[in-house]
Order: structure tokens, then sequence, then C-alpha cells
């Protein structure tokens, strides 16, 4: 029996580990993974299809991180059952796992929308390193020249890049009509697509994949896509990255109550005590929309399992939230976007600032809710983002100094002395 | 001031170098100075790493390469396990980490290791930069 058991070893799970050993040195700790590598990095996946990055790089604690904080890790292990009256995991393998304190940070699957030939040999999903383990090898195997990514949010414009760099021609399809649509506004996002064609990247928006078709010689193995407009795109490899769905199904039918995904409180504790929720699989707070909701982003569940891990030990902690936020490098051109970026044309509670030097494909753009700045977009101009950010976070009335703040010199200098104190820039 | 003496020494502690006019102008991959001035007349200081106490750059770092030493509290990155996502950037409340993109990889204060104190704090002809350790 552990006294803290977690289920998955990622971002949520590790930050949890990490959090209950700060605040309880004994306590036994149990991590479960049905991975075969305990807590790399999920984000450079993509670097390991590239080549960039190997395993060891993609490690992101050193190899005796688990042994140093007295953690238990069971690797290649699927927790099948969640037995909420006796406080037990039952594993696939038959295994039982009590607890006296859970948490759950299971993650999320990727979404494969129902699709003719979507089982043929050569259709990916790339969330996991065994996802890119086996799209590295099928390039090599097949000696893959062309491929079609379905869905061009992050996940999908990562592989593109990564696929790009191991010479393949890409083909995007996306249903939206602007590409990483959930991030950008349409300026941005028209930016950072022109960008990525100068790559050679097609791009098919506002459309999906209507048929995968097989190889003449072998229709096991894909072919090619039909699109819904109609037109055939041929390929080697389909990576569908859609986004993913919260993976809730150990909780189906106990009394852990879920949404979409599972419900938290700003301790990161479900509706059942002692059983606790973090990262992709939690509907965490937002503190610009002020509402719990999925935000499947590494630093958020890093930051929500640390909040789990010190009320799963005993010290109280409360979530402050995070936003959707997410930096991006892909194809050379940076980019933050925070927050409400994109709010609708119509929308008069807002103010809109906004900063193109077409020429260099630099744009700013800031969106402010009385006074306060609700939603940021950066690109080709990203380092002092984080200044931006914290104004943000801190909801800073920026009134007195809004003029500057899309200047290309502005900085902490630009910040009212009160301000630069509150924000310990002097002491 | 704000004569920018200790973004200078900044690039030469961090060259290959270490000669003012090679490093500053004849290296390649030019190395970055990893403090930063800030001008807004009449202030100007100088920003680098304030290695906070709860670093954002820390929790929010996708690849494991920005740490923080319990012990001296100092919060250090690792270039070789850095993907270059900039994800540190958009947290770090400071502005205070630069982006090296000829590498790739982001680059920030490092207290220069290995010297008696900081070629900023070293270098700064109005003693406007001090190097003192911090009681906890």
């Amino acid at each position: 029996m552990a006294k803290y058991v977690i289920v998955g070893a990622s971002a949520a799970g590790v930050g949890a580990v990490e959090a209950i050993r700060a605040v309880d040195p004994t306590g036994t700790i149990t991590i479960i993974t049905e991975e075969a590598c305990a807590y790399y990095s999920r984000p450079m996946i993509s670097d390991l299809v590239s080549g960039k990055a190997d395993l060891q790089k993609m490690k992101c604690k050193t190899d005796d991180f688990f042994a140093k904080c007295g953690t238990e890790v069971l690797i290649n292990k699927q927790v099948t059952v969640l037995n909420i009256a006796d406080k037990t995991l039952t594993l696939e393998d038959g295994g039982i796992v009590s607890y006296e304190k859970l948490l759950l940070a299971t993650g999320g699957k990727p979404f494969v929308p129902k699709m003719e030939g979507q089982e043929k040999d050569g259709v990916f999903t790339f969330t996991t390193l065994s996802d890119a383990q086996r799209l590295a090898a099928k390039i090599d195997s097949v000696n893959a020249r062309s491929a079609v990514v379905i869905g061009a949010g992050l996940i999908g414009i990562s592989v593109t890049e990564a696929l790009v760099k191991r010479g393949l021609k890409v083909t995007v399809v996306e249903l939206q009509e602007k590409i990483l649509s959930l991030l950008l506004d349409p300026k941005a996002s028209d930016i950072v697509e022109a960008v990525i064609r100068k790559a050679g990247v097609n791009f098919a928006t506002g459309q999906s994949v209507q048929k995968i078709f097989g190889r003449p010689e072998n229709d096991a193995a894909v072919g090619g896509v039909v699109l819904t407009k109609g037109e055939t795109v041929p390929c080697d490899l389909v990576v569908v990255a859609i986004g993913v769905i919260p993976r809730t199904e150990l909780v189906a039918g106990t009394l852990v109550k879920t949404n979409r995904g599972i419900v938290v409180d700003n301790t990161l504790q479900t509706s059942v005590p002692d059983v606790y929720a973090s990262g992709d699989v939690a509907e965490a707070f937002d503190f610009i929309l002020n509402m719990n909701r999925l935000l499947p982003l590494w630093p958020l569940a890093v930051e929500e399992g640390r909040v789990a891990g010190s009320n799963m030990a005993g010290k109280k902690a409360t979530y402050g939230g995070g936003t959707n936020m997410s930096s991006l490098k892909y194809f050379g051109i940076p980019i933050v976007s925070i927050g409400n970026a994109n709010p609708k044309a119509d929308d008069t509670t807002v103010e809109v600032m906004v900063k193109l030097d077409a020429e260099n494909n630099v744009y700013k753009k800031l969106v402010l809710k009385n006074n306060i700045i609700v939603g940021m977009t950066m690109v080709n101009c990203i380092e002092r983002a984080g200044v931006f950010f914290n104004l943000m976070k801190k909801q800073i009335n920026v009134k007195k100094f809004k003029l500057g703040l899309l200047s290309d010199d502005f900085g902490l200098a630009v910040l009212p002395r009160s301000l630069q104190r509150k924000m310990s820039v002097i002491q | 001031m704000g004569c920018g003496l200790c973004e200078v020494h900044c690039i030469v502690a961090h060259s290959k170098t270490k000669d003012i006019v090679k490093a500053y102008n004849k290296e390649s991959p030019k190395p970055i100075s990893r403090v930063r001035r800030e001008i807004s007349k009449p202030v100007s200081f100088a920003i680098q790493c304030r290695h906070c106490e709860d670093a954002p750059c820390v929790t929010a770092c996708l690849a494991g390469a920005m740490t923080k030493d319990v012990a001296t509290g100092e919060v250090s990155h690792n270039k070789d396990k850095c993907m270059g996502c900039w994800t540190c950037v958009m947290v770090c409340p400071y502005g205070a980490i630069k982006m090296d993109k000829e590498n790739k990889v982001v680059a920030k204060c490092d207290l220069c290791q290995g010297q008696i104190e900081p070629a900023c704090v070293a270098n700064c002809p109005n003693q406007a930069l001090l190097f003192i350790e911090v009681k906890r």
C-alpha cells in the first residue's frame, strides 16, 4: 500500500511527485504509467522524428530522479478499474494497488474521427513517444516521400515541421478556414501560413478527409486521401492530429464527477475526497474566461500537478489558473499567443490594439477589457512577451502607459515606478 | 546611466575568445548578452534573471532544461536539453530570458559561474549592480 498513488507519469504526475516530496519526505509514492518510459518531454516528440533529439535528450529528469525521491515507478502497466469504496486500483495484469490519496493524471488521447480507410497501415496519431518512434521507423522502412497531416493545430504543425525536415512533401488538411485557429487571429494565422507554405507545405483548409485509400499494389497500405471537396492527394503516410480528448474512462460509473473532463475544485480535488485530477484530463480554472475548462497544455499540467501534490500531502495550495497560452517555434517564426487573442469582431466590450510590420512578418496584438490585458499575440517579436503575460496574470490596469505598450522599446522601464515595485522589478 | 557596459561585458564573458573586440564583432555564432538594459529616461536599469523563488520558467519548461537548485536558489539553464520552444520566454515576468536564434536555444544569466562576481557587476562603472548573498 502506497500512501500516494499517481496514475500517469507525464507533466502533471511528475509535478505532483515533486510537490508531495517537498511536503512529505517519507510517505510512499507509487506512480503508474502504461508507457515504457516514465517522464519524457511529449512536446519534443517531433524533434525525435526530425532527428534533432534522441530519447536521452527527451528525458525531462535525470535517470535517478524517481529513485532519489523515493518513488516506485510501474511502467507498462494499465490501470483498468478504480474502486473508490475500497480505495484501490486494479491493474490489467490483475495486480491491486491501494491508496490513501490518488491523483488521476491520465492525460488525453488523440481524437480520430470515423474515416473510411483509417485502419490502413501508415495512419498515425502523434501524442506519445511510441507514436513518434513508430512514425520515424515507418518513414525509414517505406522510404516515405509524402504525407497528409489532418489538423493544423499545435500538434499538426509540429509534426508537419518534423516531416518537412525529413524531406517529405506535406499537405495539411484543416477543417477550419485558418490554421492554428484556436490560438491565432486570422492575421497572425495568415502570416504563419505564408511562412510554412514557403517551406513547401500545401494547405487544404475548410475541409477534411473523406477517405483514405490504399496503394495499387497493396490496398492495406496508405496510398493517399480523398478530401471532402473532391481533391485526391496521394501520400505514403497520414498523421491524424485533430486534437485530444480527456481520458476519463477510469472514473466512468464512479462518483467522480465529469463534464468533458474530470471536474476539480481550486485545490485540484475531484468531487470525491482524496481523489485528485490534474493535467489534460482535468477541467481546471481559466483565469481569462473565469471558468473551469479543458486546457491540455504542458506548463499548466505541471502547475496543476504541483498544486494537487501539495494538497495530497497536507499542505494547502490553491491553483491560480491558467489560460490558453502557447509559444511556437515552428518553421523559424517565433510566436506567443495568450488568452482571448481573437475576440469576435462585434465584441464591443474589448479594445484591440494592433501593430503590423508586414515586410518583416512582425505582428503585435493586445486585447484589453476595462484597461486590463485579456489577450495577446506576438509574432516575430516575443522576447518581452512574459512582461505582458505578467501584466495579464496580475490583472494590472494599463491605462497610464497604454500608448507605450506596442512601442518597440516597451519594457519594464516604461512601467510606472509604483508598478515596478509591485512587479518586484526594483526592490 | 544606461551605458550598456553590462551588456558588452556579458557578451564577452559568454564568448569563446573572451576578447572584447572579437566577441562583439567577429564570433559566430554571436554570443548573446543575458542582461538587458532597460531605459525610459530618467530611469534606466539592467535586468537579468532574478532567480525567482517560484520560477515560472522552471514550471513551464517543456524540456526539463530549466532547473532550480534547491540549495543555492539558482535557476540554471541546460542548453543541451533546451528544445528552443520559447515557453520560458512567454512566462518570464521580467523578459529576462534571451533568444539565441542562431543556436535555437534560450540564453539566460548564469551568474558567471566560476568567477568571483558576474561580469556585469564587475564592470559596472557606477556600482549600480551589486552581487550579494541573500539569506533565506
